[in-house]
């Protein structure tokens, strides 16, 4: 397969690997946070860690958008979900996520009307196929699924389309780095960038990182050698003392992003002042949220939405993993009470969240203590 | 009816599992863990006895001192039609199958036909010519079954379940407790055609390429093994819903062994390792229909596989990897650049309603 097969190339990759094992200082630590949680899910799904030195330590970052959503937004979208004519769609990721009464496929067997789209124009499909029904899309994601919501509103608005909503949950992936960088707890050295993210927003965004925070990073590729790649770009600028914006993934992301999708973000969403995420509490500006043109589309001014804030429950420490202050086995939960089947928090339902690659790809096999296989 | 012998538990006692969900959910129909749980801690501890303790793919019953093999199954694929098969030859091929990788020769076949009012009689009809045509295939006789009508809105066209019978091959014993480390893993073919074909035709996902679901009968490859390396032959499965991944895992699980996958000699076609890259599926999660798994003892590994690749539609047939001691009860994949990972049973349900 073209563009998967030769950045999976068994002589590459050892080379690649080789070439972080003879960069990495032997008397130096490095901790490289991957922002995004599809290269969380690559890095356990080759098990790229086995492949690394021990001082070279991956933190999983805060991209998973189903890890970062907290409780109560789910609670808030399964509330519409049993309205009476209320059709609730989702991506897969969000059918398995807990909320306080269960997740929406419980809601589903308990009888509420909830489908599983790829899309949200297969959504807006749906509202103008069941014209007696209200149809809600659950937005989610960063700025790499929220261009085709925008698009989808764009649609509906041109279509006079009165059976849609969107419930909009998509965040911002910047303020969340900044975030991290102000915050004490995290001591990082670099920064994995987010591929699927920077296809929209280019690699302009990040500059700050390098410039004002002294951080190299490397917008990445999903595939292990782009991994291992970054990899070596990343301990490159580290071992010259640079920091630097560097794009490893440029067969995909141009530097200035995509600016039809930027513009589409613009006429359709703006900033809310404030959001609440998992782990990292509130962030300002850090969410998108309908402009007052599309209030018509926007499930949280057409219905009565609780606006509910809920707690985690108490043993799960989904916050620690998120901000990478414990591993994912490091949960007191993790594997025994929290398990892909049985999720209590929400990074262990996303496959791209660090508990869950964690759980199916590695647990078993570092459990029995055999990771050399 | 005499009662066939009882399995030989030599492998660790499993924790008893227990059933907690409080509703029946799609996912307890997908063939991964959730599956197994529904059977293990409710189904099999209200109805079981010790015919049903190995939860095989058949059972075996010893009758007048003929060894017989009976299966049941059940299929509610959406759409009834699709590209390389439609509901009934799945019913007739899946049937078979199970008695196939239980080494039993297939003989005969009960079908029942739950039909939705309101469905063309041509639709019925042409559902009919398949289930004849492929029993003809197969070499088995439809010898019986029952009809129902349900109210328009009630069963999606057709629901079609069997019963089959088959003659237990005397060579051959069959168990995961026989299964030893150093064994080879043999699959027959590419996987993943039958699972993703289905998710393509239902039109949901705006995808297309040119695949066909794999539905055939394995037995003629059972056979080409059993005539060659039936005492080196552990055990076989067909890895339908919840693919090679659950069947494996089951295997591990219930051997006590590990299992260690060569990640990069398993086939997978080009169309449906495309259409996973972009739905975030693992080929190794997705349905077959006309695939199964053999675990063969190492010294008779090699003429099992060209006895496979002998039988027309066996080209493809492979060694895909090997049990070893550990770790244990667990699937890995190991990649030729070093990374391994685990391999883990389907959770949830990616595919719902695919046979």
């Amino acid at each position: 397969m073209k563009y998967v097969d030769e950045f999976r190339d068994p002589r590459l990759i050892r080379q690649a690997a080789d070439e972080v094992r003879r960069l990495a200082r032997p008397d130096r630590h490095y901790r490289i946070m991957e922002v995004c949680g599809g290269h969380t899910h690559a890095i356990y799904r080759f098990g790229l860690e086995g492949l690394l030195p021990g001082n070279v330590e991956l933190i999983h970052g805060p991209g998973c958008p189903v890890c970062v959503l907290p409780m109560g937004r789910t609670d808030d979208g399964l509330a519409l979900a049993e309205l009476p004519g209320v059709v609730f769609t989702a991506f897969g990721d969000v059918m398995r996520v807990p909320g306080t009464k269960g997740s929406p496929l419980e809601h589903k067997a308990r009888g509420a009307e909830i489908r599983m789209v790829y899309s949200p124009l297969d959504a807006l499909k749906l509202a103008q196929g069941h014209p007696g029904k209200h149809v809600v899309f659950f937005a989610i994601g960063f700025e790499t699924t929220a261009p085709s919501t925008a698009l989808t509103l764009l649609k509906a608005r041109q279509l006079g389309l009165g059976n849609f909503s969107v419930f909009c949950n998509h965040v911002t992936i910047i303020p969340a780095i900044r975030a991290i960088l102000d915050s004490p707890d995290m001591r990082l050295d670099a920064f994995v960038g987010p591929g699927h993210v920077s296809t929209v927003i280019g690699c302009r965004p990040y500059e700050f990182i390098a410039q004002d925070y002294g951080k190299p990073i490397v917008v990445s590729g999903f595939e292990p050698l782009d991994v291992l790649q970054s990899l070596v770009m990343i301990l490159r600028q580290l071992a010259d003392g640079r920091s630097e914006v560097e794009n490893q993934y440029a067969r995909v992301v141009p530097w200035e992003g995509n600016l039809p999708a930027l513009r589409a973000l613009e006429e359709v969403f703006e900033l809310r002042p404030y959001f609440e995420w998992r782990g990292l509490g509130f962030i300002s500006q850090s969410a998108l949220k309908l402009r007052d043109e599309f209030a018509e589309w926007d499930s949280e001014r057409r219905f009565d939405v609780p606006g509910i804030r809920v707690t985690d429950p108490k043993a799960a420490q989904c916050g620690e993993v998120l901000k990478g202050v414990l591993k994912p086995p490091q949960c007191k939960l993790f594997g025994t009470e929290c398990t892909p089947e049985r999720p209590v928090g929400a990074l262990m339902v996303s496959s791209e969240g660090a508990c869950a690659a964690y759980y199916h790809y590695v647990h078993r096999m570092a459990a029995a203590g055999s990771l050399e296989g | 009816m005499k009662i066939a012998e009882a399995p030989v538990d030599n492998a660790p006692a499993l924790p008893r599992v227990r059933f907690r969900d409080a509703r029946i959910e799609m996912s307890h129909g997908a063939g991964g863990k959730a599956s197994r749980r529904l059977i293990e801690g409710l189904i099999a501890p209200l109805l079981g006895g010790p015919l049903l303790a190995p939860l095989a793919d058949a059972a075996f019953l010893e009758v007048d001192g003929a060894r017989l093999a009976l299966t049941a199954d059940s299929f509610v694929v959406r759409p009834l039609r699709f590209p390389g098969g439609s509901i009934g030859e799945l019913a007739v091929n899946g049937t078979v199958n199970d008695l196939a990788v239980s080494a039993a020769q297939p003989l005969a076949l009960l079908l029942t036909f739950v039909i939705e009012e309101g469905i063309a009689t041509e639709t019925l009809e042409a559902e009919l010519r398949a289930i004849a045509e492929a029993a003809r295939r197969a070499g088995v006789e439809i010898v019986g079954g029952d009809t129902k009508v349900v109210e328009h809105g009630k069963a999606d066209g057709l629901y079609v379940t069997t019963a089959g019978l088959g003659r237990a091959d005397l060579r051959a014993r069959l168990s995961p407790r026989s299964v030893r480390p150093g064994d080879q893993v043999l699959l027959s073919g590419p996987i993943g055609d039958h699972g993703i074909t289905i998710l393509l035709a239902r039109g949901e996902i705006d995808l297309e390429a040119d695949l066909r679901s794999d539905t055939r009968s394995v037995y003629p490859f059972v056979e080409a093994i059993l005539g060659v390396a039936a005492s080196g032959l552990r055990w076989m499965r067909d890895p339908t819903r919840g693919g090679v991944a659950t069947a494996l895992n089951e295997l591990a699980r219930d051997s006590g062994l590990g299992i260690v996958l060569h990640e990069e000699e398993i086939p997978v076609r080009e169309a449906v390792r495309g259409a996973c890259e972009l739905l975030g599926l693992d080929p190794l999660h997705i349905a077959n229909e006309g695939q199964f798994l053999a675990v063969v003892a190492p010294e008779l590994a090699e003429a099992a596989l060209a006895a496979v690749r002998a039988v027309p539609g066996g080209g493809e047939a492979v060694i895909i990897g090997e049990v070893r001691e550990q770790p244990a009860r667990t699937v890995l994949a190991a990649a030729s650049y070093g990374g391994t990972r685990v391999v883990d049973m389907l959770v949830g349900d990616p595919l719902p309603r695919i046979c």
